[in-house]
C-alpha cells in the first residue's frame, strides 16, 4: 500500500464532503423561502403576538443563527462549524442540537440497516451464484433466478405489500411503531422481544427489496467466471463440485460485488429512511420527515450532510480495503 | 411448367431460410422472456392509462369529487379515499403522471449524459478531466438527499409534475455520462472510424454517421435505466411528502394514505392500489432492462 494513494483517496473524500456541504448551504439560500419567517408567521397565527413583535423576534433569531451576516461570511462560518462537527440547533425542539437529535435516532437506523444489508448481501450473492452455476439442480436454479424479479419492487413498496398481507390481512405481526403502545421502554427480555417483533416486517421489506439487485449482478458475474480457465483447470484437476464452487467460483465472482456494495450503500440508506417513515419507526428517516413537515431546516441539512459523509467515508474505506480481498489489485494504480 | 414449379419451391425454401424481420423479432422475443414480459406489461400499462385518460372524467382523481371512504365495489371499482377521490381515476391519472415524470426526467438525463459523454470522450484533455472529475465527486452523494433539500426549499405551490421531473434530472446525468464516455472512447478506436477519418469525413459526420448509430443500443439501455431511476426517485420524494401535494401522483397517494393511518382505519385499498401500480411500472422497466442486458451481453444467455 502506498501512502500517496491513500492520501489521494482521502483528498477525494474531503472534496466530496465539501461539495455536498456547499450544495446544502447554497441551494436553500437561492430560494425565496425564509424558514425562520415561515415558522414564526405560523406561530403568530396560533399564538397571537403582534406583527411588530414578529419582526423583532425574526431579527433576533437571524442574529442568533448568524443569518444577518454577508453570505460569504455565513459560508465560512458554516464550513468552520462543520469542521467541528457542529451541525447547528434545532428550531423545532429548540435547545437540542442537530447532532443530539441525530445521535438519538441513529441507533435505530443502524440496527435496522446493519442486519438487513448484510443478510441481503449474503442471500442475494448466494442465490445469484446458484443461478449462474451450471451444476445447480434445475428447481433450485429456477427459484434463485426468480428472485431477480424482486428487483422491480423497491423496499418501500415491498414494505407496503408486507404490511397489507402479513400485518393487515393475516394479522401476524405489528405493522407500525418500534414497540407496543403503552409499554415502558426498559431493558428486559420481554421488551426486547417486543421491539424485535416490530422490526421483522421493516427488515423483511429491506431484505426482499434489495436482494434482487444482488442476485442479478452476481448471476452476471458468475456466468462470466464459469468460463474462466482457472475454473476449467480446477474441474480437470478433479476437484469436487463444492470445492470449485466455494474456492474458485464464488470467491472470484464476489470481488466486484464488494465494490458494488459500496455503491449500493447510498440507495440502501435512503430506502431504509423511507421504510422507517412508512412503518413509523424511530430513526433518522422519521426524524427527517418530521423535520420536513415543520421545516426545521438546520436539522434537515444536518441529517442530509451526516448521511452523505457516512456513505462517502464508507465508500472510500471499502476502496482502501479492497486490496486485502484481491491481492492482484494493489493501491499503486 | 416443371421449371416454374422448381423455381417456386426454390423461392419458398429461400423464404424458409430467411424469414421476415417480424418473424425474426418474434422468434427472438420467445427466447428472451424478460424482454417479452416487460414489453407486454408496459403495453398494458400504456393502454390502461391512455384509454382511461380518454374515457373517464379526470376531475374524479382530485379531492372532493365523490363520496369518501367507499370500499371497492360495483360503484367504485377501486374504492374511494378519505378525501373523496375515485381511486380508479386516481390510478389512471396517477400512472400517467408518474410515467410523465419518469420519461421526462429519464429522457433529459440520458440526453445530457450522451452529450457530456460525447464531449468528454471526443475532445479529451481538460474538458474530459473536468467532466469526469465533477461526475465522480457527485456519484457518492446520494441524489435523493440533495433532491430532498431542493424540493424542501421550494414553495409548496411551486412544486408541480414538471418541477418534480426537473429536480430529479439535476442529479441524474452522472451515470449516463460515465457510461457514454467509456463507450465512445472504445468506439473511437474502431477501424471503421479510422476509415471514415482517412476518407475525409468531418467530426460532425463521424459523430452522427459512424459512432451514434452504433451507440444506439447503449443509449436505449441507459434511457430505460434512467426512467426507472426517475420513477424511483420521484416516488421516494412523494412518499416523504415533498411531491406536488394536490396531484394524484401515485407516491403522493401513498403518502396521504399513510398519514391518515389508512391501515388502522381499514381503508387498505387506498395505499395498496397505488403500490401495486408502482410495482407494475417499475417491474416492467426492470424486466425490459434485464432483457436488453441479455440482448447486448450474450454471455448471460448461457445460464438460461
Amino acid at each position: 500500500m502506498s501512502y500517496k494513494n491513500i492520501l489521494r483517496r482521502l483528498v477525494f473524500l474531503v472534496m466530496v464532503i465539501w461539495v455536498a456541504a456547499t450544495i446544502v448551504f447554497f441551494i436553500p439560500r437561492i430560494s425565496s423561502r425564509n424558514p425562520v419567517r415561515e415558522r414564526f408567521a405560523a406561530l403568530a397565527r396560533t399564538g397571537g403576538f403582534s406583527p411588530g413583535d414578529l419582526e423583532t423576534i425574526i431579527a433576533s433569531y437571524n442574529t442568533k443563527f448568524g443569518l444577518d451576516k454577508p453570505l460569504m461570511e455565513q459560508y465560512t462560518d458554516y464550513l468552520g462549524s462543520l469542521a467541528r462537527f457542529d451541525l447547528g440547533i434545532s428550531m423545532n425542539q429548540f435547545p437540542k442540537t442537530t447532532s443530539e437529535l441525530i445521535m438519538e435516532a441513529l441507533p435505530w437506523t443502524i440496527g435496522l440497516l446493519f442486519v438487513t444489508t448484510i443478510l441481503s448481501f449474503i442471500i442475494g450473492n448466494l442465490l445469484g451464484a446458484m443461478a449462474a452455476w451450471p451444476k445447480t439442480p434445475d428447481w433450485l436454479r429456477n427459484i434463485a433466478t426468480s428472485f431477480v424479479l424482486l428487483q422491480g419492487v423497491p423496499p418501500v413498496l415491498m414494505g407496503l405489500l408486507l404490511i397489507f398481507f402479513i400485518g393487515f390481512r393475516a394479522n401476524l405481526l405489528p405493522i407500525s411503531g418500534a414497540h407496543s403502545i403503552g409499554v415502558v421502554p426498559e431493558f428486559t427480555l420481554k421488551f426486547l422481544l417486543d421491539v424485535g417483533k416490530h422490526q421483522i416486517l421493516p427488515a423483511l421489506a429491506l431484505i426482499f427489496g434489495s436482494v434482487g439487485g444482488w442476485v442479478l449482478s452476481m448471476r452476471g458475474m458468475g456466468v462470466t467466471i464459469q468460463g474462466e480457465d482457472y475454473v476449467l483447470f480446477a474441474e480437470h484437476k478433479g476437484l469436487g463440485n463444492s470445492a470449485i464452487f466455494k474456492n474458485y467460483f464464488l470467491r472470484n465472482a464476489m470481488l466486484p460485488q464488494v465494490t458494488g456494495f459500496a455503491l449500493a450503500l447510498g440507495n440502501l440508506v435512503v430506502s431504509a429512511i423511507v421504510v422507517e417513515e412508512i412503518f413509523g419507526l424511530p430513526g433518522l428517516g422519521t426524524l427527517l420527515s418530521k423535520s420536513i413537515r415543520v421545516n426545521d431546516f438546520l436539522v434537515i441539512y444536518g441529517i442530509v450532510l451526516f448521511i452523505t459523509i457516512a456513505i462517502a467515508t464508507l465508500m472510500v474505506l471499502v476502496e482502501l480495503l479492497y486490496p486485502l480481498l484481491d491481492p492482484r489489485i494493489s493501491l499503486e494504480n | 411448367m416443371t421449371n416454374m414449379a422448381f423455381s417456386q419451391t426454390q423461392a419458398q425454401s429461400n423464404d424458409d431460410l430467411q424469414p421476415s424481420r417480424l418473424t425474426l423479432i418474434l422468434r427472438y422475443l420467445r427466447r428472451n422472456k424478460s424482454l417479452t414480459f416487460g414489453l407486454l406489461l408496459l403495453i398494458f400499462l400504456i393502454a390502461f392509462t391512455t384509454i382511461g385518460m380518454l374515457t373517464i372524467d379526470q376531475d374524479r382523481a382530485y379531492a372532493l369529487a365523490v363520496k369518501s371512504k367507499q370500499a371497492p365495489g360495483a360503484e367504485f371499482l377501486f374504492g374511494t379515499d378519505f378525501f373523496g377521490r375515485d381511486m380508479l381515476a386516481v390510478m389512471i391519472v396517477g400512472t400517467w403522471q408518474t410515467a410523465l415524470i419518469g420519461v421526462l426526467a429519464g429522457g433529459l438525463g440520458t440526453l445530457i449524459g450522451v452529450i457530456l459523454g460525447f464531449v468528454a470522450a471526443y475532445f479529451g484533455g481538460i474538458v474530459d478531466k473536468s467532466i469526469i472529475g465533477i461526475s465522480q465527486i457527485l456519484v457518492p452523494i446520494p441524489p435523493l438527499l440533495i433532491q430532498i433539500i431542493i424540493a424542501g426549499t421550494l414553495d409548496k405551490r411551486d412544486v408541480t409534475i414538471y418541477t418534480m421531473a426537473f429536480i430529479v434530472v439535476i442529479l441524474a446525468w452522472m451515470g449516463p455520462t460515465l457510461v457514454m464516455r467509456s463507450q465512445v472512447l472504445s468506439m473511437k478506436e474502431r477501424q471503421y472510424v479510422s476509415v471514415a477519418k482517412l476518407s475525409g469525413v468531418g467530426d460532425v459526420g463521424i459523430i452522427f454517421m459512424e459512432i451514434l448509430p452504433n451507440l444506439l443500443p447503449f443509449i436505449v439501455a441507459q434511457f430505460v435505466t434512467q426512467v426507472f431511476a426517475a420513477v424511483f426517485a420521484s416516488f421516494y420524494l412523494a412518499v416523504l411528502g415533498l411531491g406536488p401535494v394536490r396531484e394524484p401522483l401515485l407516491g403522493n397517494i401513498i403518502w396521504a394514505a399513510m398519514n391518515q393511518g389508512a391501515f388502522f382505519n381499514g381503508w387498505w385499498w387506498w395505499p395498496i392500489f397505488p403500490a401495486v401500480g408502482l410495482v407494475l411500472i417499475l417491474g416492467s422497466l426492470a424486466l425490459i432492462n434485464m432483457g436488453l442486458d441479455e440482448l447486448s451481453n450474450p454471455r448471460v444467455r448461457r445460464s438460461e
